[in-house]
């Protein structure tokens, strides 16, 4: 019984960025841009974190002070996607990854003089929980019961009728990834400051990666990508927990996350998710294109 | 005073001038058609008005004033509202969550904007289902939706591009009681179309474009069908039954007791049997859905046989659209963007499509991009498709020019039985008799034609036999003196069943 509860513990607390994340880049998928960066604006933002919550000497008004920096950066480092893919037109794919490549090894690069180095205050995990549970909650308000999100959908889905209504498709389109960059930071600082309170390279593990897949999965609903985001956590804490007790090579574990991602996909295409997909998902808008 | 007012509208594409000093006005309470051939300038003049291009000359006025339109919310703000061409809707939306689109209320938009719907909506006689999903509706119901967002954002003038190129003729008439309505209620229209019966039945005043120029302006007691077709056209132009007597041969293609599902798995077809003999042209009639698709499917080796036997030239048909080809069947088909081309491809390559990989447009593993381009460039020539170059994607050519690409590739290697689906559909005048003037000569060859069409007039101008398609059983065929338009309307609609 008590390993139960464990276990679901630890399902909550990997859950917990997996949707923070998911969240994020369901948000900008919905408007339309797939932002394949998710794994490396975490870790850029669980950098920022930690450096501004190790920096501050780590008061409790220094903690919110290290999400919101987090949150930040990751909507910056969202933003340059934005320009690519949605002002010069990229392929989104190819941004997307260039971007966690550039994320991961920028964070390990800059995050040399903090590894190792404890945070003294771990803050607890449940405020963060909850706190994502409420936001996919929130978004799931948002997206069918509000204007904004009518909006926001109809981008996704046509953004030639928006724009022929005079809506701003490019500045929708904008807000969302910039939204969903500032979400993958907080995943990240939660992370740094709240889940493991210090700072490794390379700490995001493929969760970026799993959290981009998990959008597939619950069929970009995120009201779904609560249960989803607690069933891969539970996944992730198994995969962990076989890494300490067998015999088995622990390279084989490091690719695990990879092996949930094909899962994942695998998962949604028996379900027949893709069908979901927003209409004009990955597309860049030219207005006048035939 | 006229509501709005276009003075010396010039736009230029590359290549094209596509509005050429283009002056109009529209008065409150009028019916102004547009009319011009496809590639004429009408969409282009109307997004000037939208907002959607700006204009490289020219000014418009709004009650006298100068107003600067440079998107479609400056059109909006302006009173201008647009049915387009082709419908821009969500369709995964329902039709509230489509017109509370960027005016509903904050909170619950689409829930709110149901009740005003409905009032505009019956108000001027447009029945529509606020919760239903749009891509349930038919093209009729999509148009009334897009007309109903147009009004609930308070234009006073409506533009509708083509609007009756999607519809039945029952729908277009019900179009047009709306329409009176509006004008009725002081709305302008502006009605674009190269239709002319409808263009006579609803317009007060009709302004033809040719080669972006306005060529002519005349008010509906001067205007008559052979009046505006040769303003359009640049030359008179014939109305009369295009067929003349014909050379009827052997028995070509045999089709007995056929049966087919359709790719919802239900039973289309229902055991059609006839023959089609070459030399002879045989129409298809029939409501949209009622097997034409799979008839042809099957006839062109895309479709597999449930029962029944199809013999070609005394052997039976392959299954599989290649060796049809190779066979000599040629397919003209219904949606010539997505299935008769490669739209991001080149009219050359498009052309080469069906004989890329033998000589002489390639030799071992070779491709001899110069024999493809002299090979264009004669087919280009012959069949007068308008494009730029021959580098240029078929998806910036006009309908008109696809289908003649289509009909270039398609019938270059003198095929025995042509399948041509909805042939004509959203075609001009002049791209209209070019493609009957090519089905027809190819009969005087020798070929079969079998004409699948829901325009009766084109039904009864060229074919020497016409069936009925009706929920997948074949009425007739009939020869064609022996049937009239209103009879293959009662047949269509299983009123004679
Ligand atoms: N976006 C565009 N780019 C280049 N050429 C265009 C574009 N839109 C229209 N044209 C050209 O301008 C001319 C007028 O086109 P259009 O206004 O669509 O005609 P219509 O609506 O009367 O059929 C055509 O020659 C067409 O090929
Ligand atoms: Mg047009």
């Amino acid at each position: 019984m008590e390993e139960v509860l464990n276990a679901l513990a630890r399902a909550l607390s990997f859950g917990t960025p997996l949707l923070m994340a998911c969240l994020g880049a369901l948000l900008n998928e919905r408007a339309g841009v797939v932002n394949l960066g998710v794994e490396g604006m975490m870790a850029l933002g669980a950098l920022a974190g930690f450096a501004v919550a190790f920096g501050s000497g780590v008061g409790d008004g220094s903690l919110w002070l290290a999400v919101l920096a987090a949150m930040l950066v990751g909507a910056l480092a969202a933003l340059v996607h934005a320009f690519v893919t949605i002002t010069l037109q990229a392929n989104q794919f190819v941004a997307g990854l260039s971007l966690t490549m550039l994320g991961l090894g920028a964070a390990g690069l800059l995050g040399k003089r903090f590894e190792g180095q404890p945070l003294f205050n771990q803050p607890p995990e449940w405020p963060f929980t909850l706190g994502a549970i409420a936001l996919a909650l929130l978004l799931g308000f948002i997206l069918y019961g509000t204007r904004l999100g009518l909006t926001l959908r109809s981008v996704g889905e046509n953004p030639a009728a928006a724009d022929l209504l005079g809506l701003d498709v490019v500045g929708v389109r904008y807000a969302a990834v910039a939204a969903g960059g500032a979400l993958a930071g907080l995943a990240g600082a939660y992370l740094s400051l709240v889940y493991r309170p210090s700072w490794t390279d390379g700490m995001t593990a493929g969760l970026g990666w799993i959290a981009v897949a998990l959008v597939i999965f619950v069929g970009w609903s995120p009201l779904r990508a609560i249960f989803g985001a607690v069933f891969f956590g539970l996944l992730y804490y198994l995969q962990f927990r076989l890494q300490g007790q067998s015999a088995i090579p622990s390279e084989v574990f490091a690719s695990l996350p990879y092996l949930l991602v094909i899962l994942v996909l695998a998962l949604s295409g028996l379900r027949g998710q893709q069908g979901n997909a927003p209409e004009a998902l990955g597309k860049p808008y030219r207005r006048g294109e035939r | 005073m006229p509501l709005l007012q276009l003075k010396h509208i010039t736009k230029r594409f590359p290549g094209v001038l596509a509005n050429d000093r283009v002056s109009l006005e529209v008065f409150p309470g009028e019916v102004l058609a547009l009319l011009g051939e496809n590639g004429a300038g009408k969409s282009t003049l109307v997004s000037i008005l939208y907002g959607l291009y700006r204009p490289d000359e020219g000014e418009i006025l709004l009650e006298g004033q100068p107003v600067r339109i440079a998107s479609p919310g400056d059109a909006l703000k302006a009173g201008i509202g647009l049915v387009p061409q082709h419908p821009t809707l969500v369709s995964r939306h329902t039709v509230a969550e489509n017109l509370a689109l960027g005016i509903g209320t904050p909170l619950l938009p689409a829930q709110r904007i149901a009740p005003l719907i409905e009032r505009v909506a019956q108000g001027f006689g447009l029945q529509i289902d606020p919760k239903a999903p749009v891509y349930t509706l038919s093209p009729g119901e999509k148009q009334r939706v897009e007309i109903v967002r147009a009004l609930l954002r308070g234009a006073r003038v409506l533009i509708l591009d083509e609007p009756t190129s999607v519809l039945t003729p029952q729908e277009a008439e019900a179009l047009f009681r709306v329409m009176r309505e509006l004008r009725a209620a002081g709305k302008s229209l502006i009605f674009i179309s190269h239709k002319l019966e409808e263009v006579l039945a609803i317009a007060d005043r009709c302004v033809v474009l040719r080669r972006g120029q306005v060529v002519g302006h005349l008010p509906r007691a001067e205007a008559s069908q052979a009046r505006l077709a040769e303003l359009m056209v640049g030359r008179s132009v014939s109305f009369a039954r295009k067929r003349g007597a014909p050379r009827i041969g052997e028995v070509l293609l045999q089709v007995r007791d056929l049966s087919a599902r359709s790719s919802r798995d239900l039973l289309a077809l229902k055991g059609v049997s006839f023959e089609l003999r070459s030399g002879e042209v045989l129409g298809i009639a029939g409501v949209a859905g009622n097997g034409q698709s799979e008839l042809v499917e099957v006839l062109s080796g895309l479709r597999t046989i449930e029962q029944g036997t199809v013999q070609l030239a005394g052997a039976p048909l392959p299954s599989d659209p290649a060796r049809v080809f190779a066979r000599g069947v040629a397919h003209i088909p219904e949606d010539r963007i997505r299935m008769g081309t490669v739209p991001s491809m080149s009219v050359a390559e498009n052309l080469a499509l069906r004989s890329f990989d033998r000589p002489p447009l390639s030799r071992g593993f070779v491709l001899r991009p110069a024999a493809w381009l002299a090979q264009a460039q004669a087919q280009v020539q012959a069949y007068a498709v308008a494009t730029p170059s021959l580098h240029t994607p078929t998806r910036l050519l006009s309908g008109g020019n696809i289908q003649k690409v289509i009909l270039a590739r398609e019938l270059a290697g003198r095929p025995r039985l042509i399948l041509a689906v909805h042939p004509t559909y959203g075609l001009d005048i002049g791209a209209t008799e070019q493609v009957h003037r090519v089905l027809l000569e190819k009969t005087d060859q020798g070929a079969a034609v079998l004409l699948v069409s829901e325009d009766l007039e084109e039904l009864l101008s060229l074919s020497d036999r016409i069936g009925v398609l009706y929920q997948g059983r074949l009425l007739g065929p009939y020869p064609v003196e022996a049937v009239s338009r209103e009879r293959l309307g009662l047949l269509m609609t299983g009123g004679l069943a």
